[in-house]
């Protein structure tokens, strides 16, 4: 069973390697000559990278600064997205529920939907303040529709029979949220999930360039100003990382919670 | 895959002619509203169901078979007339009467075990009552081995099985089936079938099935309501004097096959 699957995969994870690969020998191929040019070489990054985790010791400003920077983006990544799910998913389940609310609310969400987060960003620094609190906010924004929309689709898109079956089963009106609505929309709920958390890693890094001393994007701002190129690109490769990682986790999650669904399990 | 299992088959009693009619349809018309015009579904139905009857609605499609069904079932609100369940009016669907659809209309995120529970958990049946009730029902039709299983993990004859079993196991006195096999293929299908009268002749329940298929009509029914369409209603009220298991390819069968689809012939 296991080398069956080994084997399965053994194509196509060499498939996902080759051309990267390549891409990464023709990055080295243009900058290898000029380790002093504007584009650092590949092997320089991945010095730079153990660099900022500390594992070399450059003793330069950004020499073992990297897990700092991490935690404080994680932690305002986590932060913001858990509190926009606590917004987003019981409005989402009020609006996909109820009409009224749907009437109330829906025209004004239209028109604030289009604004990106880095329109609200000057807002948001007023409001919040500069520093942390404004970047954590900026991610709960960015959050926020993909959730709401994700959930409010899940709740309107329970199949019809499902209601019936319910009903002729003799299921009380009160009981019909929590026993079919809620299992029913639980798959798009969690699609808005992950998108708005795969959201949340783009935000942050808006978030963290001003305001803020500590954090990816800040970290990654700093390194600009001073024209260390190879710490930028280890910044982004680290952001890309960390998203990845969120990614799997939530939908390992997922996996478990719809293993009922075709689709998920 | 499993047989169906039912532990002691005792001999239906017949219902007397005096009994009153478990179900009864009276002058029901039914219309609906569409974009296109209003559409009269039903003209004038009139129907008595005895208390444990099997009785199949057959006609061609758009003849209002499925609507009425989905009347009984409560689903829908005839425009006029009513319907009579044990002399009182359906308002509403309940678990009297159970739904047996194509589709099946299971919970996919429930198990087997759960989607037969359902119906006494939601009723408020206690836990311990309510597991001895999906035991049994589980192992009535033979799926021990998939009773924790998904219902996409099923194949559509075992999805149905469940199907029939949530309904039985909430204690329906009726059930009513929209071409419940349709979608299965043929063995399966015969094989339902014949667990289907096991079943029926076991428990003294009233079936209402809706089937276009006339062998299947004849196979199952104690009686097959002709009906047709544009406006629907029924044509003829066909009873099948035949002792069962029927044997498909006898000369009286083959004879009533022959007369069931004249009427539906003759009723374009």
């Amino acid at each position: 069973m296991a080398a069956l699957t080994l084997r399965r995969m053994a194509p196509s994870s060499g498939l996902a390697v080759v051309f990267p690969a390549a891409l990464l020998f023709l990055w080295w191929l243009a900058t290898h000559n000029h380790p002093d040019g504007l584009i650092p070489p590949p092997d320089l990054i991945v010095r730079e990278l153990a660099d900022t985790a500390g594992f070399i010791g450059n003793n330069d400003e950004f020499s073992g600064s990297l897990w700092n920077n991490l935690l404080a983006s994680a932690s305002r990544v986590y932060g913001g997205f858990l509190l926009s799910a606590a917004l987003a998913l019981p409005l989402g389940l009020l609006i996909g529920q109820l009409q009224i609310v749907r009437r109330m609310l829906d025209a004004m969400l239209q028109v604030l939907r289009p604004i990106p987060v880095t329109a609200w960003q000057p807002l948001f620094l007023i409001l919040f303040g500069l520093g942390s609190r404004s970047a954590t906010m900026l991610v709960a924004l960015g959050c926020f529709y993909p959730i709401l929309l994700n959930t409010i689709f899940g709740v309107r898109s329970v199949e019809p029979r499902l209601f019936e079956a319910a009903a002729m089963l003799g299921i009380s009106r009160a009981s019909l949220f929590p026993k079919v609505v809620l299992p029913s929309a639980s798959p798009g709920i969690f699609t808005g999930l992950r998108l708005g958390l795969g959201f949340a890693w783009v935000v942050i890094v808006v978030g963290e360039i001003s305001g803020v001393r500590v954090g990816l994007g800040a970290m990654i701002e700093n390194a600009r100003e001073v024209s260390r190129t190879d710490v930028v690109i280890a910044g982004m490769i680290v952001i890309g990382l960390a998203g990845y990682l969120s990614d799997q986790a939530i939908r390992a999650l997922s996996r478990r919670v719809l293993r009922w669904s075709p689709q998920h399990g | 895959m499993a047989e169906l299992v039912v532990e002691r088959p005792i001999a239906r009693p017949r219902p007397a002619r005096s009994d009153p009619p478990i179900l009864r349809i009276a002058g029901v018309n039914k219309r609906f509203v569409t974009a296109g015009g209003e559409i009269e579904a039903l003209r004038a139905v009139n129907l008595e169901i005895g208390r444990g009857e099997f009785v199949c609605l057959i006609g061609p499609s758009g003849c209002g078979k499925s609507t009425l069904l989905r009347m009984i079932a409560g689903f829908e609100t005839p425009s006029e007339g009513e319907v009579l369940m044990n002399g009182a009016r359906v308002t509403g669907p309940g678990p009297d009467r159970g739904m047996v659809f194509q589709d099946y209309g299971l919970f996919p995120w429930l198990t087997v075990r759960r989607n037969i529970g359902f119906g006494p958990a939601a009723r408020g049946i206690p836990k311990t009552q309510v597991a001895e009730i999906v035991a049994r029902f589980v192992a009535m039709i033979g799926l021990d081995r998939f009773a924790d299983a998904y219902p996409h993990q099923l194949s559509g004859g075992m999805k149905q099985r469940v199907a029939i079993a949530r309904v039985l196991a909430n204690d329906a006195a009726v059930i009513l089936m929209d071409e419940p096999f349709g979608a299965l293929d043929a063995m399966t299908r015969e094989r339902l079938q014949s667990e289907l009268l096991t079943l029926w002749e076991a428990t003294g329940l009233t079936v209402l099935f809706v089937t276009h298929a006339i062998e299947e009509a004849i196979i199952l029914a104690d009686r097959v309501i002709v009906m047709s369409p544009g406006p629907g209603r029924i044509t003829e009220d066909v009873r099948i004097d035949l002792t069962r298991p029927r044997d498909v390819v006898s000369a009286e069968f083959n004879e009533m096959r022959a007369h069931v689809s004249a009427l539906l012939q003759g009723s374009h």
